[in-house]
């Protein structure tokens, strides 16, 4: 019984910061029907930021708490405006040409971030784990977990909700609501497209950051994270349905699940079995779990 | 679609570029092989998105060719470049007429994402079978030909090039004429209209299915030619980023030529080398800022530069009305 | 006389929407049938259908006494039912003669040859003998992207024709036509069509056409057909002035 719950807590908590990286992955795709493949860069931009203000501050005697606190601005700051320049100097070049294109020039960026990653911060693992410790050790179901580890699921899901009510309570949201679902109809009633594009992707990135910056703690930085992580998120948002955030939600917790399970049951298949997950979703829906199909009119 | 060379003459070609490997210095020798290799499977790309589907997992059938190879090399001792390169094409052809109709009928990035998913549940499969070494890999001795081995490294390394060029020559001159087949003209409406296709009678699925088998078969060989230079696999045969590698020299070359794909590929290897020496962790760097360049600049890659285009639309504006069309990416 | 296409009851809903109600319809041998009703009347639900692209609800449809129901609209092209469409339906980066050669290629008893070089003479000469017949034999090498909406039109009718069909269905042949030109390309169209289809069903919203070109009308309203006979005989009944010709005309 305590097997089932420890991989349900671990499958949580991966399912927590998985589900904020999905998240960017899905609105973006919602809003821009751009499938982002430089997505995971910018959650490893966010890591390696955090890592750089975390040891930073350590440097300076500083208490850990501020380096958490700070590590969140610094990333937030420096994601809005990476995610800024790229859309409006690179991706609004593409707009209105074939989706394939568009996951051609992200697949560019994730390219041109990887070496600039590399270039940066080097290609030596790099670590961040003073944060790790500010919650301490608690113990859930005659088991102790890492503070900060269980610290990540509220804190994913006050950020899902908030997305869910700003979306749909918000008029800020309801027009990027609109955007997605029928972008000429919101044209003609005078929405700025433009506006609502560079918004979404900004947030986007932001999210994907700010999971990396959440995350930073727990890792070892290092080439190959982007790879890994946007692998992990296209399922996520594809077992979901491209654009869905209850999707997203879902898909999180299904690949958290997954990974959890096959690290406690048979380590080294997760991928093997998250990729199953994902290709068999594809195959007989598709559209993801939350999404239906349209037909063309002809 | 150009009327182009006779294949006699690409034949010729093929092997005036194989004996000008004899004048070719050691080094550039293997980088000749690898892009000879790398272009072998970028034109399986090249064919099949001309159905206007573009894979993001050909790594899948590379690692299949590889791995096909390798254990028949070490279980058997078969040891033959020929023979090997037969099995390579074989195990991904095999595997790509099991996927092939599966898929057949997903598009755009949803096609891309599946065969992505593919070659990562292979990848998984790979990292955790032990038997096949892991995420290491294993080792497989020197290829030989036609029961000769080669321990003068000078000539094995030519005999590989020889073998590599003429097999991708061939290949070549194979999809010269498929392009311009009564197949390669239907591919091509696939792409523009694959309802129309369905109303004319034929199967756009089964037009696309063909085509991702020949796609497989490429680059079921391209793995087992990586696999003789390098003497080694692992499972980075199949693992998306390699994929990604192949998408950009179809890319970059584009579907109005052929021999733009051997360009391409070529090029790509000279900047992987010349970085790698000059400017460590730059390589990528350079593959984005060109393929951005690629994409803005030349939207039908670099074969457009000595390929006249009579297609090139004059008026965009009518181009657009009223139908629903897919744009070119290749 | 034996029907070529043979419908009973048909049934189609899209959520409220009622497309098709109970369609009962015969189609005889060589007959020209106008299809007239309002947008979203079921006219072009009514095509879909029959060539296998939206599946009925309900009820049954059979060419030449085959019941083609279920079957997918690439098996129903080849037992013999072709269609143009609204929205012209071409291969827009191909040359038109291109486009014409993809289609008879896929008209060919055999299968596709992946050596046989595409334009061989003899099909590229039928690709230029049909636009030839639609006037259009000097657009032949230029791809669709360059060439008008009407002319497009006409080139997706010609590939219909390939598979000298037993029944054509054209989903408005002149709409996107100016007022001047409609009768003129009407005119085309009927003659270019007559080799190679006799039995031929369109959708037309202009009664002129209709009047002049059909030798029966159906008409529809919301789903059902108001009026079935002879055009004279429909266009004056009064629900489908009513309903459907707004007694404008």
């Amino acid at each position: 019984m305590n097997f089932f719950l420890t991989i349900i807590v671990d499958g949580l908590i991966q399912a927590s910061w998985l589900f904020i990286v999905a998240l960017g992955l899905t609105l973006v795709f919602g809003v821009l029907k751009i499938l982002n493949i430089a997505h995971g860069s910018f959650y490893a931009i966010g890591a390696y930021v955090a890592a750089t203000v975390v040891t930073l501050v350590a440097a300076h005697r500083l208490p850990p708490s501020v380096g958490f606190v700070a590590m969140l601005f610094a990333v937030a700051l420096i994601a809005a405006a990476v995610g800024l320049l790229l859309e409006r100097g690179l991706l609004k070049m593409f707009y209105g040409r074939d989706e394939v294109v568009l996951l051609l020039v992200t697949y560019a960026v994730f390219l041109i971030l990887e070496d600039v990653t590399k270039l940066i911060w080097g290609v030596n693992p790099i670590y961040a784990t003073q944060p790790y410790e500010l919650f301490g050790n608690l113990e859930f179901a005659g088991l102790y977990y890492v503070g900060y580890d269980l610290v990540l699921i509220p804190i994913s899901a006050a950020i899902g909700f908030a997305i869910w009510f700003g979306l749909n309570r918000t008029i800020m949201g309801k027009i990027v609501l609109a955007v997605i679902h029928n972008e000429e109809m919101s044209v003609s009633m005078g929405v700025r497209v433009n506006r609502v594009y560079a918004f979404a992707f900004a947030f986007g990135v932001l999210l994907a950051a700010l999971a990396g910056a959440l995350t930073a703690p727990k890792i070892s930085m290092q080439p190959g994270l982007s790879s890994d992580v946007i692998i992990l998120s296209f399922a996520i948002v594809v077992i979901g349905g491209l654009g869905s955030v209850e999707g997203a939600a879902v898909g999180a917790i299904l690949v958290g699940l997954a990974r959890a399970a096959s690290v406690h049951l048979m380590p080294q298949a997760e991928l093997f079995m998250i990729y199953l997950i994902m290709a068999g979703v594809l195959l007989f829906r598709p559209e993801g779990l939350f999404k239906r199909e349209t037909a063309r009119r002809i | 679609m150009n009327k182009g060379m006779h294949p006699l003459v690409m034949i010729g070609l093929v092997g005036a570029v194989t004996l000008f490997g004899r004048l070719l210095p050691t080094w550039t020798l293997s980088l000749a092989t690898i892009a000879a290799a790398n272009a072998l499977i970028s034109l399986g790309i090249v064919v099949l998105a001309r159905t206007g589907n573009i894979s993001f997992g050909q790594g899948l059938f590379y690692a299949a060719g590889g791995y096909g190879v390798a254990l028949i090399a070490n279980g058997w001792g078969l040891t033959d470049a020929v023979a090997q390169v037969i099995i390579g094409a074989v195990c991904g052809g095999v595997l790509g007429l099991v996927i092939g109709p599966l898929i057949a009928r997903y598009s755009g990035i949803f096609f891309g994402m599946l065969t992505l998913a593919l070659s990562m549940v292979f990848y998984g499969a790979l990292v955790k079978s032990t038997a096949l070494g892991g995420s290491d890999g294993f080792n497989v001795g020197r290829p030989t030909l036609f029961g000769i081995g080669f321990s003068d490294p000078r000539e094995a390394d030519f005999m590989l090039y020889a073998v590599s060029v003429i097999t991708t020559g061939l290949a070549g001159i194979a999809a010269t004429i498929l392009f311009r087949s009564e197949f390669g003209l239907a591919s091509l409406a696939v792409r523009e209209n694959n309802l129309r296709v369905e109303y004319l009678g034929l199967s756009a699925n089964r037009i696309i299915s063909l085509n991702f088998v020949i796609a497989a078969i490429f680059a079921g060989a391209s793995g087992a030619f990586a696999l003789m230079a390098q003497r080694h696999i692992d499972p980075q045969f199949a693992y998306w980023t390699t994929s990604g590698e192949f998408v950009f020299v179809a890319v970059l070359a584009g579907n109005q030529s052929v021999a733009a794909v051997f360009v391409a590929s070529m090029a790509l290897e000279l900047v992987r080398s010349f970085s790698n020496l000059y400017l460590p962790n730059t390589w990528q760097l350079v593959l984005g800022v060109f393929l951005l360049g690629v994409i803005l600049f030349l939207p039908r890659g670099i074969g457009s530069l000595w390929v006249r285009d009579r297609r090139r639309k004059s008026t965009p504006a009518t181009a657009s009305e009223g139908t629903t069309k897919k744009e070119v990416v290749l | 006389m034996k029907p070529v296409l043979s419908v009973r009851g048909l049934d189609k809903r899209f959520g409220a929407v009622v497309a098709a109600d109970a369609l009962t319809l015969d189609i005889p041998v060589g007959q020209k049938v106008s299809l007239i009703g309002a947008n979203g009347a079921g006219k072009t639900t009514f095509v879909n259908m029959v060539t296998g692209y939206l599946a009925p609800d309900k009820g049954s449809i059979a060419l030449d006494g085959l019941d083609i129901g279920g079957r997918s609209p690439r098996n129903v092209a080849k037992l013999g039912i072709s269609r143009s469409f609204q929205i012209p339906q071409l291969f827009i980066e191909l040359t038109a003669a291109e486009n014409l050669t993809v289609a008879i290629s896929g008209a060919g008893t055999r299968a596709l040859s992946f050596q046989s070089p595409a334009g061989a003479q003899e099909r590229h000469d039928k690709a230029v003998e049909l636009l030839r017949r639609f006037g259009l034999a000097d657009l032949a090498d230029r791809p669709i992207s360059e060439l008008a909406g009407g002319v497009r039109k006409l080139i997706d009718i010609s590939m219909a024709l390939v598979r000298r069909p037993k029944l054509l269905l054209l989903d408005e042949p002149t709409s996107g036509v100016s007022a001047e030109e409609k009768f003129a390309t009407m005119d085309r169209v009927i003659h270019a069509v007559a080799p190679d289809a006799s039995t031929v069903v369109f959708v037309e919203h202009d009664m002129e056409i209709v009047n002049r070109y059909a030798d029966r009308v159906v008409a529809f309203y919301q789903g059902r057909i108001l009026a079935d006979g002879e055009p004279a005989h429909v266009l004056k009944d009064k629900e489908v002035r009513r309903y459907v010709t707004g007694g404008t005309q």
